[in-house]
C-alpha cells in the first residue's frame, strides 16, 4: 500500500454522524426487458474495530444486528448475495453489481483475528438467522481461499489472502422469507420512500431478481484520512416483457411494481430516480434534469428524479413513469463467459469454460476462478487453455487439490484473451460415490457446482473518472476507479447440474429380505435334514369306526382295521 | 290482593338484597378465570415435512395455521416455522410468491411477511428434535431456537406423510410415536413447558399421540388407525391439491377467532366431523390436567398478554452520553488510506506461493518409515552399524 502523510491541526470530532441515500435506476434493455436496480446506502463515520474504544452502543440508520455482528468477528468486509435466475449478458449487458445464481457470501477479517475458521463458521450460523437462509450449510466442504480473486473493494491496508473467505451455495432459493428481513434492514423499512416498491408477489415474477447487502471501509472525504462505514443494499430485478409487460416494449412504475410512489423516505439526504435515456424512448412524466455518468466503459445519458422535492409529485402526489421506446441498439459486451459439461455416462465427463474477447484489437489479461466440490475428481493433468484453437499458456496458476469431505478443489488462472477471440478452458474429472449417507433426499436431481468467477480490468472505450465525490449517483461509485482507461468488471458463469451415480436406496431392505430368505430356507432344511427322525404315529381312528369297534368289543367279534 | 302485594314488595327487596352479594361473586370469577390459565407466553412450532411439488398441500397446510398464530397475536420470534421445500417460488408455481389455500385464488396463506426458520434440507427428524429438546449448538441462532420455560404454552402442528406410528420426513427418514413421545417427556423434565397443544394432520395420525406418557399434553389428529385423511380440493390453474380436509375447516373455525374470543377446546374437537372430513378426527385429554371447556382457543393459538395497570410513576434513567473523542493536542501525522487495486497483474504474476505450515507427519509415514528402520536394523544389527558409518 502506498501511504501519504499528510500534517494536520488536531481537533476534537463531534459524535458520529451518519445519513442514508438511495436510488432506483431503471434501464430499458434491447431485447424488450427492463431492468430496475435499486440501491440503498447508509454511510456511517464511525468504527466498530478500533480497540481501547467504547463500544459502538447507539444505532440511527445503521442496522444494529448488522453492527454488531461487524464487532463481535472482527469482519472487514462483507459481501452477501441472494439472486433467483441467471444474469444473460448477451442480451442485457453488464449487471450493475453482479452475483451468481443462489446464494455467495465473502468476507474479508480483521488482521487482528487470530481464528479465521472459527470466526467464519459463526458468522455463517448468525447470517443464517438474520436472513432465513439455509447459510448454515456452509462449512469446510465448500468455502476457498482465494489467492489472488476477491481483493477487498473498500480500504485495506493488508491484502494477505489468508483473512479472505469465499463460499457459494447455487443451490439456495430466494423467495419472500429472504425479502422480509432484507426490508427490515432499510431505516424506513418498506413504509415510505423507494422500499414501498418491492411487493414480493411483482419481484418474484420475473426473469432475474438479486438482492445484497455489501460492508466495507471507505473515505469518508476527499483527503481520505478517515475510514466511514459504508451499507449497500442493493436489489436487482429484470422484468420479462413477455411474462409480465404482454409483449408491449411499454412500461410504467405502476405495471412493474402494482406500486407508485408517494413520497420519499424522510430520513434519506436524497432520493433519486434515475431513468437511462441514451436510446430515446419516449417519457413520461419528463424533467430538465439530466445527467451524464460513465458507468461500465460506457457513456450514458439520465433523465433525473428528485423525490425530496414536492413538485415530483404533481397534483396528484403520487409519481409514475411511464415508459415507450423503439430502437433497439446495445453496446456488446467485450467480455462474457459460458460454461457446461461435456461426456456421456455416469462415470466422468470434461467442464468446458468459454470466454469470450469482442474486443476488435485490444487485448487483456482475465482472472479465472473455479471452485469444484471434492466430488467430482479434476484431473489437472488434462487441463488445456486454448485460444484461436492454438494453446494460450497462463501466466499464473494456482491449484489447490481437494481432500476428499474435507476440502473443494480451488483453480485459479491468469489468462491472457487476445483480441476479439474464444478462449477455452477444459478439465476432465470422474465422480465419485458418495457414502449413502451423504446423498440429499432427492438425489436424483443432481449436485449443484457452483459459477466460476472471472475477474477483468476490460479497456475502456471512453475515459472513466477516477474522482472520487460524494455526489456521484450510487450505481457508479460501486467498484473504486484507479485508472481512465480501464473498468473492473466480474463476470459470472452458469452453475453446472452434475448427476452423480446414485444408488438405490430400498436395497438395503431388499437385501435384508433375501438374506434372511436364503438363511431361513437354507440353514432350515440343512438342520432338518440333520436332526429330523420319523415315527410312525397311528392316528386315532374317526368316531363312527371308534364306536362300532366298542360295539364289536362287547359283542367279542373282531375289530375292524 | 294484600298477599300477593306483600309478595311483591318481599321479592323486590330479596332482589335488591341479592344484587350487590351476586355482583361481588361475578367480580371473583372473573379474576379466578383471569389467573386460572397459568401461563405468561406462547410458542408455535409448525413443521411441513414434504418435499416435491405435489405435497404444495402440506405446505399449504402449515402456512395456513401460521397465519392463523400470527393474527392472534404471536410474534415471529417465537413462532418456529419448518417447511421441508420451496413451493411459493418453485419453478412450476404459475403465480410466485403465493401459497393459497382456497381455490380459485381467494386467499394468499405465504403473504408479504413470512419468517421461515428451518427450511428445505434443514427439515430433519434430528433438527426437529434437537429443536423441541433444546439441544442446539452453540452458534446456533435466536430465531431457530425454542427458548421456552416452564410457564410457556406451546403449539406444536406436524403435517405430511405418515403411516401407522410414524412420520415421514422428506421421503428419506421417519420419526416414530415413540421417540415423539420421548422428545415430550424430555421437555417435561427440563420444564419447557407449561401445557401443550399437539396437532396431527397425516394418514392414520392418532397413532402417533397413543404413546404419550408425560402430564399436561393435548392431541389433536386428523384421522383414527386405519384411516387415511383426504385433501380437500383442487385448483386447475396451478394443477394440485391446495390443502387438506381437516386443516381447511381448522382454518375456517380459526378464521372466526379473535384474540378475545371466548371459544374453548370443545369446539376445536368438533372441526370437520366425519360428514365433512371422511375420516374421524380423534382427540386425546386425559393426560390434560384442565377441563377442555375451560381452556380458551387463544390460549395456545393467540398470545394475550395478562396487563396489569400501575398508577405509580417510574423514573428512566438518563441516557448515557458516548464521550466526546479527542485526538491528542498539537500536530499530528495522520497517513491518507487508498483503495486496493482490483487486478494488480504484475503483483500477481510474481506472487510467491504462500508457506504451507509445517505439520508433523501423519501416522502411514511414520509407520512406514519405523518399518524400515527394523528391517534395516535386523539385517545389519546395530553392532555392525560401526562399520558401516
Amino acid at each position: 500500500m502506498h501511504c501519504k502523510s499528510l500534517w494536520i491541526k488536531a481537533s476534537a470530532k463531534s459524535p458520529a454522524k451518519d445519513q442514508f441515500q438511495e436510488e432506483l435506476v431503471i434501464r430499458p434493455l434491447h431485447s424488450g426487458d427492463i431492468y430496475a436496480s435499486f440501491q440503498f446506502r447508509t454511510l456511517w463515520d464511525t468504527d466498530f474495530l478500533q480497540e481501547g474504544q467504547k463500544k459502538v452502543s447507539h444505532y440511527r440508520l445503521f442496522p444494529k444486528s448488522l453492527g454488531q455482528v461487524l464487532s463481535k468477528f472482527s469482519v472487514q468486509e462483507l459481501h452477501i448475495s441472494f439472486t433467483q435466475g441467471f444474469w444473460r449478458t448477451m442480451q442485457w449487458g453488464q449487471p450493475f453489481i453482479p452475483s451468481p445464481p443462489g446464494a455467495e457470501l465473502w468476507v474479508w477479517f480483521h488482521h487482528t483475528v487470530s481464528d479465521v475458521d472459527g470466526n467464519w463458521k459463526e458468522l455463517t450460523n448468525v447470517l443464517s438467522g438474520i436472513f432465513c437462509a439455509s447459510l448454515n450449510f456452509i462449512d469446510m466442504t465448500n468455502t476457498v481461499q482465494p489467492s489472488a480473486s476477491f481483493k477487498p473493494l473498500g480500504l485495506g491496508n493488508a491484502t494477505d489472502h489468508r483473512f479472505l473467505r469465499y463460499a457459494t451455495l447455487p443451490r439456495e432459493i430466494v423467495c419472500t422469507e429472504n425479502l422480509t428481513p432484507w426490508k427490515k434492514l432499510l431505516p424506513c423499512g418498506s413504509k415510505a420512500g423507494l422500499a414501498v416498491l418491492m411487493k414480493s408477489e411483482k419481484l418474484f415474477h420475473s426473469s432475474f431478481h438479486s438482492q445484497a447487502v455489501h460492508i466495507r471501509p471507505i473515505c469518508q472525504d476527499e483527503q481520505c484520512t478517515s475510514k466511514a462505514w459504508e451499507l449497500r443494499q442493493t436489489l436487482n430485478v429484470v422484468f420479462d416483457h413477455y411474462t409480465s409487460g404482454q409483449g408491449k416494449k411499454e412500461w410504467s412504475l405502476f405495471k412493474m411494481f402494482s406500486r407508485t410512489l408517494t413520497e420519499a423516505c424522510p430520513l434519506a439526504s436524497s432520493s433519486k430516480v434515475y431513468v437511462d435515456i441514451t436510446d430515446n424512448p419516449e417519457l413520461s412524466p419528463a424533467t430538465p434534469l439530466l445527467s451524464q455518468a460513465v458507468v461500465l466503459g460506457d457513456r450514458r445519458t439520465y433523465s433525473v428524479y428528485d423525490l425530496t422535492r414536492a413538485e415530483t409529485f404533481g397534483q396528484l402526489r403520487s409519481f409514475n413513469l411511464l415508459l415507450r421506446w423503439k430502437g433497439d441498439n446495445m453496446l456488446r459486451p467485450l467480455l462474457h463467459a459460458e460454461r457446461y459439461v461435456a461426456g456421456f455416462g455416469l462415470q466422468t465427463g470434461e467442464i468446458h469454460t468459454v470466454i469470450y474477447n469482442n474486443h476488435p484489437y485490444r487485448a487483456f489479461p482475465v482472472l479465472l476462478m473455479d471452485s469444484v466440490p471434492w466430488y467430482l475428481q479434476l484431473y489437472i493433468h488434462t487441463l488445456t487453455v486454448t485460444s484461436k484453437s492454438r494453446d494460450n499458456k497462463p501466466s499464473y496458476i494456482h491449484y489447490q487439490p481437494a481432500k476428499d469431505r474435507h476440502r473443494p478443489h480451488l483453480l485459479e488462472m491468469l489468462i491472457q484473451l487476445p483480441p476479439h477471440s474464444m478462449t477455452e478452458v477444459t478439465v476432465q474429472f470422474e465422480r465419485a460415490l458418495l457414502k449413502w449417507t451423504e446423498y440429499t433426499p432427492d438425489p436424483n436431481h443432481g449436485f449443484y457446482v457452483g459459477s466460476s468467477v472471472i475477474s477483468a480490468l476490460v479497456p475502456s472505450m471512453v475515459a472513466m473518472s477516477t474522482n472520487f465525490t460524494q455526489d456521484q449517483p450510487l450505481f457508479s461509485s460501486f467498484v473504486p476507479v484507479k485508472e481512465e482507461s480501464s473498468y473492473f468488471v466480474r463476470v459470472y458463469t452458469e452453475p453446472l447440474l452434475v448427476n452423480l451415480p446414485t444408488p438405490d436406496f430400498s436395497m438395503p431392505y431388499n437385501v435384508i429380505c433375501l438374506t434372511c430368505t436364503v438363511v431361513a430356507v437354507g440353514y432350515g432344511s440343512f438342520y432338518n435334514l440333520l436332526t429330523r427322525t420319523f415315527q410312525v404315529d397311528e392316528p386315532s381312528p374317526p368316531l363312527a369306526k371308534r364306536l362300532a369297534n366298542f360295539i364289536r368289543r362287547i359283542r367279542g367279534v373282531p375289530l375292524l382295521a | 290482593m294484600d298477599y300477593y302485594n306483600l309478595m311483591r314488595i318481599f321479592a323486590f327487596i330479596h332482589l335488591l338484597v341479592s344484587i350487590p352479594h351476586g355482583y361481588s361473586n361475578y367480580v371473583e370469577t372473573k379474576a379466578g378465570q383471569f389467573f386460572s390459565s397459568g401461563h405468561t407466553n406462547n410458542w408455535a412450532v409448525l413443521v411441513c415435512t414434504s418435499r416435491f411439488w405435489f405435497n404444495y398441500r402440506h405446505v399449504a397446510n402449515t402456512l395456513s395455521v401460521y397465519r392463523s398464530v400470527k393474527r392472534l397475536g404471536i410474534p415471529d420470534s417465537h413462532i418456529v416455522l419448518m417447511l421441508a421445500d420451496d413451493m411459493a417460488c418453485n419453478y412450476r408455481n404459475p403465480k410466485p410468491a403465493t401459497v393459497f389455500s382456497h381455490k380459485n385464488m381467494e386467499l394468499n396463506v405465504y403473504g408479504d411477511d413470512v419468517e421461515v426458520d428451518y427450511r428445505g434440507y434443514e427439515v430433519t427428524v434430528e433438527n426437529f428434535l434437537r429443536v423441541l429438546t433444546g439441544r442446539l449448538p452453540p452458534s446456533t441462532p435466536r430465531s431457530k431456537r425454542l427458548l421456552s420455560d416452564d410457564r410457556s404454552n406451546i403449539l406444536i402442528y406436524l403435517t405430511g406423510h405418515g403411516g401407522n406410528g410414524f412420520l415421514k420426513f422428506q421421503d428419506s427418514e421417519e420419526i416414530s410415536n415413540m421417540e415423539l413421545a420421548d422428545a415430550f417427556e424430555q421437555m417435561w423434565q427440563k420444564r419447557r413447558y407449561n401445557e401443550l397443544l399437539f396437532i396431527i394432520d397425516t394418514c392414520q395420525g392418532a397413532s402417533m399421540y397413543e404413546r404419550f406418557y408425560s402430564p399436561n399434553l393435548m392431541a389433536l389428529a386428523s384421522s383414527q388407525v386405519g384411516e387415511d385423511s383426504l385433501s380437500h380440493q383442487p385448483d386447475l390453474a396451478i394443477g394440485v391439491h391446495l390443502m387438506d380436509k381437516y386443516t381447511f375447516y381448522l382454518l375456517e373455525f380459526l378464521e372466526e377467532v379473535h384474540p378475545a374470543s371466548q371459544a374453548n377446546m370443545n369446539d376445536l374437537f368438533k372441526v370437520c366431523p366425519q360428514s365433512q372430513c371422511v375420516s374421524t378426527p380423534g382427540h386425546r385429554t386425559d393426560l390434560f390436567q384442565r377441563d377442555p371447556g375451560s381452556v380458551l382457543i387463544t390460549d395456545f393459538f393467540g398470545s394475550v398478554r395478562k396487563v396489569e395497570i400501575t398508577k405509580d410513576t417510574i423514573n428512566l434513567t438518563s441516557p448515557v452520553e458516548p464521550p466526546i473523542q479527542r485526538s491528542g493536542s498539537g500536530d499530528i501525522q495522520i497517513e491518507s488510506l487508498t483503495y486496493v487495486d482490483q487486478l494488480p497483474v504484475a503483483e500477481i504474476i510474481h506472487q510467491k506461493p504462500k508457506q504451507k505450515d509445517w505439520h508433523p507427519p501423519d501416522g502411514f509415514i511414520l509407520g512406514l518409515w519405523t518399518l524400515i528402520l527394523l528391517v534395516f536394523f535386523q539385517t545389519y544389527g546395530i553392532k555392525h552399524l560401526k562399520h558401516i558409518f
